[in-house]
């Protein structure tokens, strides 16, 4: 099992996931720094990720857009802010218009990826701290058409936890 | 915007989200909507829970209620207070979807990885 644990939080909008592999430090590291590798994970199934720049490095900025199976475009935009190979990135991910760039007044969300070595194994956490509601909408709107149905599960098996379904 | 899945009712629109998780940011707010949960109950049965008053919690019952999560209705002299199981659902899509993406992420990694391993 890949993933070991996730917490979603509604009051901090923030969502924070761990995840286990049979990996090095440094293979892990690098599906984030070779835009080749980190194209076939980042988008969902039908929605594949296209990274038309990549600059890897502190202040470094990234392009991308994701084409949908009607071919329509989706485009999206990431800062790094932190880079520490192969433990410790943090980068803001935002949304961009139809040319490609970031939109102004749209806050970016931020992500923080954490990899600690774990006996041949690597632990990743990945921590999403959305900044406005409006901005996670969007991100969902771009990524979410995929395991859905099992979401919807989840949510009835929550609410009957607390009686309300 | 692409939905795929998901019925369109399962979101909110943006302004609809706002008002949910600014209702939510509360912890006299989330106490509120718990205990409603639990079951239908009166404003004024609600607020001997907490050290504010009467008017103080009528506020925070009317915040919840414009994002949706409960409903007023009349018993009497009494205003009852009802949890909204509608609205809950769609504030945790959100999070559920978001969450669900991150998974499929995080598999598609592991393969990457394993295809890698193999070859070596």
């Amino acid at each position: 099992m890949t993933v070991i644990s996730s917490i979603t939080d509604a009051e901090q909008l923030r969502l924070e996931l761990v995840a286990e592999f049979d990996a090095s430090p440094e293979q892990v590291w690098g599906v984030w720094e070779d835009p080749r590798k980190l194209e076939r994970w980042w988008g969902p199934p039908g929605y594949p990720a296209t990274f038309t720049r990549h600059e890897f490095e502190v202040g470094g900025e990234s392009r991308y857009y994701m084409t949908g199976p009607e071919g329509d475009k989706h485009f999206g935009w990431w800062r790094i802010d932190v880079i520490d190979e192969p433990r410790h990135l943090a980068f803001a991910n935002g949304f961009a218009g139809a040319d490609g760039e970031p939109v102004p007044d749209l806050v970016p969300a931020a992500g923080i990826v954490e990899l600690e070595s774990d006996g041949g194994r690597t632990r990743m956490l990945v921590r999403t701290q959305f900044v406005d509601v409006e901005q996670m909408q969007r991100m969902l709107a771009m990524g979410m058409q995929e395991g859905m149905g099992m979401a919807l599960t989840q949510i009835d098996a929550l609410l009957h936890g607390v009686g309300v379904a | 915007m692409v939905v795929g899945l998901i019925p369109a009712d399962a979101l909110l629109d943006d302004g609809d989200a706002d008002r949910v998780f600014h209702a939510l940011a509360d912890a006299t707010r989330r106490d509120i909507l718990a205990r409603a949960i639990e079951r239908e109950q009166s404003v004024s049965a609600l607020a001997r829970h907490y050290e504010i008053s009467l008017t103080a919690v009528q506020k925070h019952v009317t915040v919840l209620e414009r994002a949706a999560l409960v409903s007023k209705s009349r018993s009497g002299r009494e205003q009852l207070v009802v949890a909204n199981p509608e609205t809950l659902r769609r504030a945790n899509t959100l999070l559920a979807a978001f969450e669900q993406l991150w998974i499929a992420r995080a598999n598609r990694i592991a393969e990457i990885l394993s295809e890698e391993g193999e070859k070596r």
